[in-house]
């Protein structure tokens, strides 16, 4: 038995069953300006007329997978494309950081340095004072941290395992907090630090470094991410440190925090790149050049050449890639961490 | 520190738990199989009573010994939850809704010194002054009207949607794919990982005069220092979207991961195109994500500043001398806050309300829009 695979198939058997006068005539043939379309006597009233496609499962089955192929390696262009675009930055860095002056100004742009100018990172090294401002981050972003951490798992645990009167009320609050830009509050913080001394002619190394770092010693978004992560600890544990005569405080440290030392991790990570990045404030509240953190001193240096003239575009790109490694070694380190860390904010609908 | 707590909670107990620290007479034979077999470990849960039981004594074995309600001790330990919100509470009034209130304020305060603290009183001039209506020692203030709101809103409406669609595209298609997708995800999450100010500078010696930018294109192009205002608008937003990219991605990756594969196996069962499968299932399941990420994206871009400083090392396309043409909201903020301490709070309501109507827009549409 022939298996009827096509349309065409199944309409070749069906004009046996019409009747002699319904059949196709010789004129139809004749008139027919669609030849490639098989017509079917479906009822006395109706005709149909089908396409000869000659499709068969198989044939379907090939164009579809090919068009997956084309669709798949589509796609791959696009992102490939894409990350090409968003590593370009990084390779250009990198690679005028090698260069000579004339090459980077010349009209002909190369893709590689002709001359390897290691010359620039040692220059970079001499005028830009890398370890004072390493040290600066260095010691804001650990204290920043310190702090926060602290502050945020104690409110973390308030609002996750302890129960207050109007505790919902204040973590709505919280939350709330995090709508309103942080430009409302820099004019007062300023004006707050400047009323603690903190700021002014005769700033001390230790007044920048509590300017820089107390403000920033809590985290609404940190809070919330450390309590969501306090919640799914079950309640069991709690009980059975109850139970064991622990008290809340060293339930707190000796269950709750080593359970959520991931996110503790991711929000240490998170924290420190933010001191690393920080620009507007440190700006704003240390007022000499060595109190200032790395963002700014990057900014802030001239990097000119011998004549004061114009910029030298070397020795800027060897002191943003001294700048942007730390950033990256941390990432190649902890990228689990820090992924998961910002990507936990999306999760929550 | 542990045994200041715990000295405290005792003192506290003693004072007010008094009548469930009491020891309760128990008859042994009333005891349920359960709580016998628990017996043996000193302990066992009340259930009818919510009570953690503890027995004092193996050998009077009936004496027991309760802990309270298990809901009821920290209903009552309410003080202790205070204690370790106490810093979070202190530095969140001192940092945070203190300044808020104290910022509108100034805002109101005529000549405010934020030296001395000294002002002329209460005055609306401050909002005048930043939208030119009022004069002040004789001129008019026009940098805010004149580049700070647009600048600001060119940003917020050319970067926000390009960066998001952008994102979902690279999202979709990193979701679609087998091979290779944990390296494009890194890769795609790199400049997340960066210094703004100097990355900013890399993209400043891309886009220079005799940059790669100008090479590829045969261009003589003047897009940084010196550049007309709205040619030096296209580095910047290209920056911006770039730096913006990696966060959007990483929240709708997430987010596309998170739908349940069911709905593709009975899309593919029913046939659906790829398109219209993107179109009913995967857009609508992931609104969530994309009202979190437009929400925090418009909030964020009204927010620029590092990105122009970084640059342009100053507020125009000729640093810091010249006219700041590229000056944003918050640069403007930034810029006057010694100087024009009013103006500066001013501006920052001004901001305020802006992303406020903005966020409440999106909550709004997104009630009637998007399901949970």
């Amino acid at each position: 038995m022939a298996k009827a695979k096509t349309i065409d198939d199944i309409a070749e058997k069906l004009p046996d069953e019409l009747p002699e006068s319904e059949q196709e005539s010789e004129e139809d043939k004749k008139y027919n300006i669609y030849p490639d379309f098989k017509k079917i006597q479906v009822n006395p009233n109706l005709t149909l007329s089908i396409r000869q496609s000659g499709r068969t499962v198989e044939s379907i089955r090939a164009s579809e997978r090919v068009s997956k192929i084309v669709f798949t390696v589509l796609i791959y262009i696009f992102l490939v494309f894409m990350a090409l675009l968003v590593i370009f930055p990084f390779y250009w860095m990198i690679i005028t950081s090698f260069k000579q002056r004339t090459e980077i100004i010349s009209s002909t742009q190369t893709f590689f340095p002709s001359i390897v100018m290691w010359s620039n990172y040692v220059y970079v090294f001499q005028v830009f004072d890398f370890g004072t401002y390493m040290l600066n981050t260095i010691v804001v972003a650990v204290f920043d941290t310190a702090g926060t951490l602290i502050t945020t798992i104690l409110a973390a645990f308030a609002f996750s395992r302890l129960r207050f009167k109007g505790r919902e009320a204040v973590f709505m609050i919280f939350l709330m907090t995090m709508m309103i830009p942080g430009e409302m509050m820099v004019i007062s913080n300023y004006i707050t630090v400047a009323s603690f001394g903190w700021i002014g002619e005769d700033q001390t190394l230790m007044e920048a470094y509590l300017a820089m770092i107390i403000p920033f010693w809590i985290s609404v978004y940190y809070i919330y991410l450390l309590r969501q992560n306090f919640k799914q600890i079950p309640n069991e544990l709690y009980l059975a440190a109850k139970v064991d005569g622990k008290s809340d405080w060293s339930f707190l440290w000796k269950v709750m925090v080593p359970l959520a030392a991931p996110t503790l991790i991711s929000i240490c990570i998170l924290k420190f790149m933010g001191s690393w990045n920080s620009y507007v404030w440190p700006n704003l509240v240390a007022n000499r050049s060595e109190y200032q953190l790395i963002s700014n001193g990057l900014r802030s240096s001239a990097f000119v050449d011998i004549d004061g003239g114009q910029t030298e575009y070397g020795y800027q790109m060897a002191a943003t890639v001294c700048v942007t490694i730390p950033l990256f070694l941390l990432f190649i380190f902890f990228r689990k961490y820090i992924m998961r860390g910002v990507g936990r904010a999306g999760i929550k609908g | 520190m542990n045994e200041i707590f715990n000295f405290f909670k005792r003192l506290f107990h003693r004072k007010k738990n008094k009548s469930e620290n009491q020891l309760v007479e128990c008859d042994p034979t009333v005891l349920t199989e359960e709580q016998v077999a628990l017996d043996a470990v000193g302990v066992y849960y009340n259930q009818q009573e919510n009570t953690i039981v503890r027995l004092v004594s193996r050998k009077r074995a009936t004496k027991e010994f309760r802990v309270g309600g298990v809901d009821d001790v920290v209903a009552k330990n309410n003080w202790k939850a205070w204690l370790y919100l106490a810093p979070v509470i202190i530095l969140l009034v001192i940092f945070l809704i203190y300044p808020l209130i104290n910022t509108i304020v100034i805002s109101f305060l005529e000549n405010y010194n934020y030296a001395t603290g000294h002002s002329d009183g209460f005055t609306f001039k401050n909002y005048g002054i930043i939208f030119g209506l009022t004069e002040y020692n004789g001129a008019t203030e026009q940098y805010f009207v004149q580049y700070a709101i647009p600048n600001t809103f060119i940003i917020v409406f050319v970067t926000v949607p390009i960066a998001t669609i952008l994102a979902l595209l690279i999202a979709v298609a990193l979701n679609s794919i087998r091979w290779f997708q944990r390296t494009l995800q890194t890769i795609f999450f790199l400049p997340y990982v960066t210094n703004t100010i100097a990355v900013g500078m890399v993209f400043s010696v891309i886009f220079a005069d005799n940059g790669i930018i100008n090479y590829i294109f045969g261009s003589s192009t003047v897009w940084i220092y010196g550049a007309d205002r709205w040619v030096a608008m296209i580095p910047l937003c290209i920056y911006i979207i770039w730096s913006a990219l990696p966060f959007k991605i990483l929240i709708f990756l997430s987010g596309l991961q998170g739908i349940d594969k069911q709905y593709y196996q009975a899309a593919k069962l029913d046939a659906a195109s790829s398109s219209k499968t993107l179109w009913k299932i995967t857009m609508p399941l992931l609104g969530p994500q994309i009202m979190y990420i437009l929400v925090t994206s418009f909030m964020g871009a009204f927010k620029e500043y590092s990105t122009v400083v970084a640059m342009f090392n100053g507020p125009g396309t000729l640093g810091t001398a010249g006219e700041p043409n590229m000056e944003t909201i918050v640069y403007y903020i930034y810029d006057n806050l010694s100087s024009q301490t009013g103006w500066a709070a001013a501006a920052a309501v001004f901001l305020f309300v802006i992303i406020l109507v903005f966020t409440v827009i999106e909550f709004w549409v997104s009630n009637r829009r998007i399901y949970y």
